[in-house]
């Protein structure tokens, strides 16, 4: 690494960073896509499907990665001069997403009672109902796997002590990420069934 | 010390992080894959040497052509250059230690290797019977091969793809040597940066359609069935999005190599650098925009099909600059015919033939005629066999000495380059022919009026087998007994030339001399007069 | 390429010239490069004492030209295919409909009148026949090269494609688009007869109703009727010369009816609502065969209307 200068150092890694992050908007785009696609194909299917998602949970996690985004972004504020503090608040951003997940595994397991779980005995009759949950279920267990690996992440920044600050940095920048996929995710799950 | 002789045991190159050692672990199983995808087309091309379907059954001969398809483009063709010269050459060409992430290359290639097995384990389970174009309905709720497993095998490859690209992007950013300017970059460096550019972005999109092809198929929930209220068309246009993208990932860095190879052996500056530089991007940009060009007849809108049309005209304008500035960097030099020129030069004619071919089916109204005949089968091999194969034996002949240390015997290269041209040409061309008369293709069996040329094209297959078989006896031959190689045995320009062959795991012990000017030859010198 | 293969059909002859255009051009630029690629490589060898060498610069000129000239010639060529492509999209209003059915692996044909036909197509020479085709299963394409002639045939959809045969005899048809096993045994041919003799097969041996005519008993049987027919209590709208009409819908679009519209009523009622109605309508999928949806759409045709609209 010597012949790397210190800027570059990291440098190097938040544009790898930002590369992976252009890689993932196209991911979720694709999905999206195919939603709004299926959306404007059953119109009344997801809208009955839609008033069935939980969204007392939906907007409690939404409140919840929110908060989490704010704290882990004065975590970055503070990872250069106050690095104890940016530790303490990566350990709370840790606990926020485990939060999340217990939510979401409590709407899952919910879900999963009401036969909501696409299968041979799903509950909702209407054309596109089940085809709403099946992306339902694709577009949150995906992000929940890149919340699983944002707690990862976080998790180790934490533990660790994060030594340099970009690695912080970098780290709030996916954690960041996941957070605006879910600012997608929640209208459209959760809002727009409910809207009529 | 070399790379090479950093350790000789198998978990020191397992382990390695090594940008170099890592490129040697993607030739070796590249090569697996390639002689396993070579098998299935032998098959193939013998099953149609007669009209009657007398070789394999119905059912063998579509796992065939799928596993050739599925095996030659996401375990070949894509990481070919990319992964392994990309790999070997990318931090030597600018200066640099290694890429910016080694660790992320490694598991890269782990990641490459559990797809390739994944995918290895769907064939011997009994194979697949889609097409490597997977096309719903029939993918999702006929077909009976094992399309579940060999997606997820593809969805692996595709992390290992996109981390690739990343890596390649950040250390052209960051890692190049100090006065190294974007325009002072060899092309072969802009050809990697393009690719990985569509690596990163088209990638995910793939990633993404495949997951809604299995959930269809494992819940039977509509996405694409229009039984089930989906849309055939839309896993069309999610897959096209994808994988038009994919052949510039396999033919720039192709472009590339030749823009490496002709100059040095022509003794001349490449014509037109600048040019050459913003077409790349101008393939890679456009080559985004042209994917419907594979759905003319499928039903889309006609606007869409003029704007799709109109577009691929336009994606054709980088690549003839090409073409043009490799003949026109002859101009004026002073030429030498080693093997990795041969090679250079049939990239060249195949990949022009490959490319005004693709003309033919940019035409609307002759595409209505042409596309899903042999004519397309023929234009994409073309392109990828004649254009991308021809140029990856060129960078193999060319950085051999550089990667092993050894020279190859050049008579027996000269020998294997020759019988690859005209084998290839013999195998392909017929199959223009065959398109133009309304031979389909992925026929199993075929109405006997098209067998002379299907029987020209079998016979092609062998001198072409032939042909891709001797490297594999003369190189392994050249790793024991070959001559040793200087540091730059083609008197070639480059900072990969500035170390010794092979290269010490840090790639430099002394800090490389940047050179006046990229491409810096002179076909007056006297070196380059004398034969 | 009418050496190898007959012209058999009115665009036949204009794909052809189109393709001799595109192989004089591009075959002149291959000669052309690979000729100068040569003579360079012969004049500029190493050995060669006699010949005058240099580094050669930049030349703006040269690079504009050939960016510039090509450029010209695609735009040239993508019109002129365009054109042409356009044209397939132009039924005329007269031609004769037919309705295919692709299953695995076979091809189903049925005329006006009813009769029937696998693998098999009679059609008269000189006259325009628009094909109005649906897949029960997987996606296939009907490809009939002496034609020129391609077609993807979607399941869920109608697509159509027409053609005027020019001339007498029989011409493969093929599927193209890889649908499975038997993709390669999914083969046919077309057979062009005089109109007189067409007329005489056509009315040999048929005892069927006409296709119309179990459209129009399929429609009193699914209960249609009971709100489309003219005096019904319901307020549907009429459907008597629907195809090609132009259709306002109540979320302020208008389309021209064609059988895709007609499909998607049927079995998507909620989607295209006519405006000043209510959507009322239960969707029939799953309660009628593709067959009976072509009985339903001939019905329509047969009563009339502008028709003849493109696709």
């Amino acid at each position: 690494m010597s012949a790397v200068t210190m800027s570059e150092q990291g440098e190097a890694p938040r544009l790898g960073m930002w590369v992976f992050l252009a890689s993932e908007f196209l991911f979720f785009g694709g999905l999206l896509l195919a939603y709004v696609y299926a959306r404007s194909h059953w119109p009344e299917g997801f809208a009955q499907a839609g008033s069935h998602t939980h969204v007392v949970l939906g907007t409690l996690n939404t409140a919840l990665l929110l908060t989490s985004s704010a704290v882990i972004a004065v975590a970055v504020a503070c990872a250069e001069d106050y690095r104890r503090w940016s530790r303490r608040l990566l350990w709370v951003t840790f606990v926020l997403g485990l939060a999340f997940l217990a939510v979401k595994g409590l709407e899952y397991w919910k879900e999963w009672g009401e036969h909501l779980v696409p299968g041979p005995d799903f509950a909702l009759h209407a054309p596109g109902a089940e085809l709403f949950f099946l992306l339902y279920f694709l577009l949150t267990g995906v992000h929940t796997v890149h919340m699983l690996a944002g707690l990862v992440v976080v998790g180790t920044l934490a533990g660790r002590g994060a030594r340099e600050a970009t690695h912080v940095e970098v780290g709030a920048l996916y954690w960041h990420f996941v957070d605006i996929v879910w600012i997608f995710l929640y209208p459209l799950l959760y809002l727009v069934g409910r809207a009529s | 010390m070399s790379y090479l002789d950093e350790g000789h045991t198998i978990k020191s190159w397992l382990t390695s992080t090594d940008h170099k050692r890592i490129a040697i672990l993607y030739a070796i199983s590249i090569s697996v894959f390639f002689f396993v995808g070579g098998a299935a087309a032998t098959l193939i091309r013998l099953e149609l040497a007669t009209p009657a379907g007398d070789l394999v059954s119905h059912d063998t001969y579509n796992r065939l052509f799928t596993a050739h398809g599925v095996i030659m483009v996401w375990l070949f063709l894509i990481p070919s250059i990319p992964s392994v010269f990309g790999n070997f050459l990318l931090p030597l060409m600018i200066g640099a230690k290694d890429l910016a992430f080694p660790r992320l290359n490694l598991l890269s290639w782990y990641l490459y290797v559990a797809g390739g097995v994944l995918v290895l384990c769907a064939l011997a389970a009994g194979g697949v019977d889609t097409g490597w174009t997977f096309y719903t309905p029939y993918s999702t709720m006929f077909s009976n091969g094992y399309v579940v497993l060999t997606l997820f095998g593809v969805f692996v490859t595709g992390f290992s793809s996109i981390l690739t690209g990343l890596n390649f992007i950040v250390t052209v950013h960051h890692l190049r040597m100090p006065g190294m300017g974007w325009f002072r970059l060899p092309l072969f460096i802009w050809a990697i940066y393009a690719t990985s550019l569509i690596l990163v972005l088209a990638t995910p999109v793939l990633a993404m359609t495949t997951l809604l092809l299995v959930a269809e198929r494992l819940w039977h929930i509509g996405v694409f069935d229009p039984a089930l209220g989906g849309d055939p068309i839309l896993f069309q246009h999610l897959f096209w999005f994808y994988s038009h993208p994919a052949v510039y990932i396999m033919v720039l860095p192709a472009m590339g190599v030749a823009s490496e190879i002709i100059p040095c052996f022509a003794r001349q500056r490449i014509f037109g650098y600048r040019f050459m530089a913003y077409a790349i991007l101008g393939i890679a940009s456009i080559g985004f925009l042209v994917w419907g060009h594979h759905m003319f007849v499928s039903g889309q809108s006609m606007a869409a099909s003029m704007v799709f049309s109109l577009l691929s005209f336009l994606v054709a304008i980088p690549s003839a600059i090409k073409v043009f500035n490799w003949t026109a960097t002859l101009y004026k030099g002073s030429l030498r015919f080693e093997a990795p020129m041969l090679y250079a030069l049939g990239f060249v004619g195949l990949f022009m033939i490959g490319g005004l071919t693709g003309l033919f089916l940019a035409s609307l109204a002759l595409d209505v005629h042409l596309t899903d005949t042999y004519f397309v089968v023929s234009h994409f091999h073309y392109i990828m066999v004649g254009g991308t194969v021809m140029a990856y034996f060129g960078a193999l002949h060319f950085w051999w000495p550089k990667v092993t240390g050894k020279l190859v015997p050049d008579l027996w290269a000269r020998i294997a380059a020759v019988l690859i041209f005209l084998g290839f040409n013999f195998t392909f061309f017929p199959q223009y022919l065959l398109g133009v008369a309304g031979m389909p293709r992925r026929y199993h069996q075929y109405p006997p009026q098209f067998q002379v040329l299907h029987l020209l094209s079998s016979a092609g297959a062998v001198v072409l087998a032939i042909g891709y078989l001797l490297p594999l006896f003369y190189l392994a031959w050249s790793l024991r007994y070959g001559q040793r190689a200087s540091a730059n045995p083609w008197d070639a320009r480059g900072l990969e030339w500035e170390t010794s062959s092979p290269p010490p795991t840090h790639n430099f012990t002394h800090p490389p001399q940047l050179p006046e000017r990229v491409y810096d030859y002179d076909p007056t010198s006297p070196r380059a007069v004398a034969q | 390429m009418n050496s190898t293969l007959a012209e058999a059909s009115s665009i036949a002859r204009s794909t052809d010239l189109l393709f001799g255009a595109m192989l004089l051009l591009c075959g002149v630029m291959a000669i052309g490069i690979c000729f100068v690629l040569l003579f360079f490589c012969i004049r500029y060898r190493a050995g060669n004492r006699k010949v005058d060498r240099g580094v050669v610069g930049r030349k703006l000129g040269v690079e504009l030209t050939w960016t510039l000239v090509p450029l010209a010639l695609f735009i040239v060529i993508f019109t002129w295919a365009a054109h042409d492509f356009s044209e397939l999209y132009r039924p005329p209003a007269d031609a004769l409909p037919i309705s295919v059915e692709a299953k695995q692996w076979m091809w189903k044909l049925q005329h006006r009148n009813g009769k029937r036909e696998i693998n098999e197509l009679h059609v008269p020479l000189g006259q325009p026949v628009k094909l109005v085709m649906s897949s029960q299963d997987a996606i296939h394409s009907f490809f009939v090269p002496a034609f020129r002639i391609k077609q993807d045939v979607v399941p869920g959809r109608y697509t159509t494609l027409w053609f005027t045969a020019t001339q007498l005899g029989e011409f493969p048809l093929f599927c193209s688009e890889y649908c499975g096993s038997s993709h390669s045994q999914m083969i046919g041919r077309i057979v062009v007869l005089a109109p007189a003799d067409f007329g005489r097969w056509l009315q040999a041996g048929t005892s069927q109703p006409s296709l119309a005519q179990y459209g129009y008993a399929r429609f009193r049987q699914l209960g249609c009727s009971g709100c489309h027919a003219a005096g019904s209590t319901v307020h549907a709208p009429a459907l008597e010369g629907l195809l090609g009409r132009t259709v306002h819908l109540q979320d302020g679009r208008t389309l021209v009816a064609d059988e895709n519209y007609i499909r998607d009523s049927i079995l998507l009622p909620q989607k295209d609502v006519v405006a000043g109605f209510a959507p009322v309508m239960p969707s029939f999928a799953g309660q009628v065969s593709e067959e009976d949806i072509q009985g339903l759409v001939a019905w329509i045709r047969s009563t009339g209307g502008p028709q003849g609209a493109p696709r």
